[in-house]
């Protein structure tokens, strides 16, 4: 029953993937990147779930949190190019 | 005071929660943790604040399930136009009124309207905003504003 | 009870897998970015929320169902967030939408 999602979620990794190396914008690929994110917390949990170690779901949890940090600084890389260091564009 | 007691309360339960472990070492390392997270919650000047509340949690009972049969109702409908071979999509922007006053109000709404594939909430401006529909069914759906009411229920008087 | 939980189970991982599957295939399928947004949520929300639950409902009542939980709400509440983050600086990088006004949203790949 595990192996069945385990292998549906690789499945939709794998198409992720394909997208996040087509994707005619960037957008397109970071919007992979975080679809791509959230199949690797299910993939984890999973996984943890198959090997008998529910423990793995701490690690689900803490990678579900830095996915969304991770879009959100990528995003915002992208749309100013800085991450938000006002100090080194005006020196006091 | 109040926002950094109630905090410390959450904190210790979610560390409880997530740990699971009891004996003295781990406990007081927890307890360290949950006094720097405080300290920079301090620093960063988030508690406190007047910030607007949920009026009503009960209401928020009666809103989730009705949000959640939506979902499973516009997840349906969206997995069968990929799934059609002729992909009977009509992507179309609209406009949609909110007569949420506060910044709750708006948040919850938009991200219920993100929420729901179909409809992506792109912008907020005022009290208006632009949703990004993938057919004229689920605009149509939107624009009723029967979400709208929900929320204002949650968060105020309806 | 065994049997409950485990036909609980199969249908929530069985239904969760198939949505995860639909939604990448419309990732690939789907014309144009903003319309591909639509078919990312549908693994978001509902691909995420039913994997979880399923594997919640084979958890039984315990630490593990907390945290799984706790995955779930983090997932439902920062998807929507991040979409629609998306979708803002998409708009504001002037990436013009795919409109039905514009001709044939379904013809051109």
């Amino acid at each position: 029953m595990f192996t069945a999602a385990l292998v549906a979620v690789s499945v939709a990794m794998l198409l992720t993937l394909l997208r996040m190396l087509l994707g005619p914008t960037v957008y397109d690929r970071i919007l992979a990147l975080n679809s791509f994110g959230t199949k690797t917390v299910l993939a984890i949990a999973v996984v943890g779930f198959l090997a008998g170690r529910p423990d793995f779901l701490d690690i689900a949890l803490v990678y579900a949190l830095i996915n969304f940090i991770g879009t959100i600084a990528v995003l915002k890389f992208f749309e100013y190019g800085t991450l938000g260091d006002e100090n080194t564009e005006e020196p006091e | 005071m109040k926002g950094i007691i109630s905090l410390f309360i959450t904190l210790v339960v979610i560390w409880l929660l997530l740990s699971g472990h009891t004996n003295p070492l781990l406990l007081s390392l927890g307890l360290a943790s949950i006094l720097v997270t405080l300290y920079i919650d301090h620093r960063m000047d988030v508690v406190d604040k007047d910030g607007q509340r949920v009026k009503y949690p009960l209401r928020m009972v009666t809103y989730f399930p009705w949000l959640v049969w939506e979902m499973v109702k516009t997840n349906i409908a969206v997995a069968r136009m990929i799934l059609d071979p002729k992909m009977p999509i009509s992507p179309n922007l609209i406009t949609v009124k909110t007569s949420q006053p506060g910044d709750l109000g708006k948040t919850i709404y938009a991200n219920s309207i993100t929420l729901t594939p179909g409809t992506v909430s792109m912008s907020v401006d005022g009290d208006e905003i632009l949703v990004h529909a993938i057919d004229k069914e689920t605009a149509d759906d939107l624009m009723t504003g029967e979400m709208d009411r929900r929320v204002s229920c949650v968060v105020g008087e309806c | 009870m065994q049997l409950v939980t485990d036909i609980l189970s199969w249908f929530f991982l069985l239904s969760g897998g198939f949505a995860v599957i639909v939604g990448s295939f419309g990732l690939m399928r789907f014309p144009d970015f903003y319309t591909r947004l639509h078919a990312a949520g549908i693994t978001d929300t509902f691909g995420a929320a039913a994997i979880l639950i399923g594997l919640s409902v084979q958890a039984g009542l315990s630490l593990v169902t907390v945290k799984l939980v706790l995955i779930t709400l983090f997932i439902l509440l920062t998807s929507p967030t991040s979409t629609h983050a998306l979708a803002k600086s998409a708009l504001h990088g002037q990436l013009k939408p795919l409109l039905k006004e514009d001709g044939g949203a379904s013809s051109n790949t």
